[in-house]
Formats: structure tokens, sequence, C-alpha cells
């Protein structure tokens, strides 16, 4: 069930990816239907793990506000760097901190991690299991509750009920 | 109108990816410049796609596609680049102020 849900999805993608790329003509569409369903087959090894998506309009609604608060957090994370590099002083503590996710899927973690790095001042360097270790460009805290709920809990409220 | 608009997105990424190549050069080691890096360019780089995107609309679609490559590639290449950095062993700045990763690498080397 999984497999095929994640064969489904990257189906999805690629045909998407190819008709914005070429638009609508007939032979085109045969061909790139062709080749979508022999690269989501013979790649159906390494993309099960898409099949960690939940489809349910919770989980929709969720993806759409999540690429929301993504974005706000991209504009304020350039601003804020563009502001440190431009101080004279050069307003740094960095140091790297350990978190902690409660997310399991491995798809889930990755965008998690992927968001983290995009975010104000933080960086991820490492993942092991739950923990992820971040270099945090301006460390407020020590402990790292405080440090989970200042870094990922954003991302994770919205992560958690897409992937689980 | 529309051109001088798209002129200011576009101008406002250029000046985006100056500031990271600012960053670059200013900041004191090499998970800093990563940072100043990723951000600001990966803002830059979309700003100026968005930017030639409305300046010449039937190009759009294709641009979005690019700024999602970007949007999904560029944290994963400065993910790379930070781990391998720290397993090959260079050092946060001095005025760093801790370092978890590095303690939990000793501890386990300790136990074993």
């Amino acid at each position: 069930m999984r497999r095929v849900k994640a064969f489904i999805i990257s189906y999805l993608i690629l045909m998407g990816l190819w008709l914005i790329l070429t638009g609508f003509y007939y032979d085109e569409l045969i061909v790139g239907s062709v080749t979508a369903i022999l690269v989501s087959l013979v790649f159906s090894n390494k993309l099960v793990i898409l099949g960690d998506f939940r489809i349910n309009p919770k989980s929709l609604y969720c993806s759409v506000r999540y690429i929301f608060v993504f974005l706000i957090e991209l504009i304020k994370s350039s601003i804020d760097v563009a502001g440190r590099v431009l101080s004279p002083t050069l307003p740094i503590n960095p140091g790297i901190v350990k978190v902690r996710t409660k997310l399991k899927s491995g798809i889930g973690r990755t965008i998690l991690a992927n968001s983290i790095t995009l975010t104000p001042g933080t960086m991820t360097v490492e993942i092991r299991d739950e923990f992820l270790y971040i270099h945090w460009i301006d460390i407020k805290t020590d402990d790292i509750d405080t440090a989970t709920e200042a870094i990922v809990s954003k991302f994770e409220r919205h992560l958690e009920v897409i992937f689980g | 109108m529309i051109m001088l608009i798209a002129s200011l997105i576009t101008l406002l990424g250029a000046l985006f990816l100056f500031l990271g190549s600012m960053g670059v050069l200013r900041m004191p080691d090499v998970y800093n410049r990563m940072q100043a890096g990723t951000k600001a360019t990966t803002m830059g780089s979309m700003l100026s796609l968005i930017g030639v995107g409305i300046a010449t609309p039937e190009w759009l679609p294709k641009l979005i596609i690019l700024i999602l490559f970007i949007l999904f590639t560029n944290p994963i290449s400065s993910h790379a680049l930070a781990r391998a950095a720290h397993f090959a062993g260079i050092k946060l700045t001095d005025i760093s102020l801790r370092d978890n990763l590095k303690d939990d690498e000793t501890e386990e080397k300790h136990d074993a």
C-alpha cells in the first residue's frame, strides 16, 4: 500500500514537472507519461519514503499553512542575516546545539532539517535518530527543551499532521 | 510600470546576493559563513527569478520550477558541507559558546 502510494505520488510529481516544462502537446504527453511510469518503477525502492505522505483534508490544510509559515520564516531569515552582516560589530554568539524531534518518518525529518536550515540563524549539521545537531548563530539558551521549543516546534506542529 | 516593479524585485534579489557574499567574507568560521551563504543567496536567487518572471510572464512556470529546485537543493548542499566540515575536524570559531555534537562524539569514543 505504501509502495503504491509512493508510486502514484512520484508519478504525479514527475508528470506535473513535465507538463509545466513542455506544455500540453499530445505527442509529448505520451512520451512524458511513459517516462514518468518507468522512472517511478525503476526508482521505487528509493522513492518509497514518499509513501509517508498522509492524504486527507487536514493534512492538505496543514501543508498549505506550512508553506506560508516557511515562506515567512525564509524572508525573516534573509533579513536577519543581512542585518548581521551589515552591522559593524558582527553580533554573533555561535555554537552547535542539540534538539529533539518527535517526527518518525524519514521524509518528515528531511523536510524539517531543510526548513531549519532556511530559518533565521539556524543550520542543521547532523541528524542522529531523534536528535538534530544545529549550528545556531545566536545562542539564547543552554537547555535542550527551550532550544527545541525555539527552533523546531513551529515547523513540527504542521509536519506532524502531514507525515506523522 | 510592470517592468519597473520587475526590475526593482530583481535588484532586491541582487542586493541579497551581494549581502550573502559579503557575509561569506566577514563571518569568522566555516559554519557561520555557510549560514550567510545559504539563506541570503536562496532569497536572492528566488527574488531575481521572480523579477525575471514578472518581466516575461511566459517564462513564469519554468522559473517557479527553478525556484523549487533551489529551495530543495540549497539547504541539502549546505547541510552536507557543514557535516563534512565537522567530521573533517574543522573547529568552530573561538567566540563560539559550545559544541554539543563534538561533546557527544568524544563521549561515544570514551564509551567504546
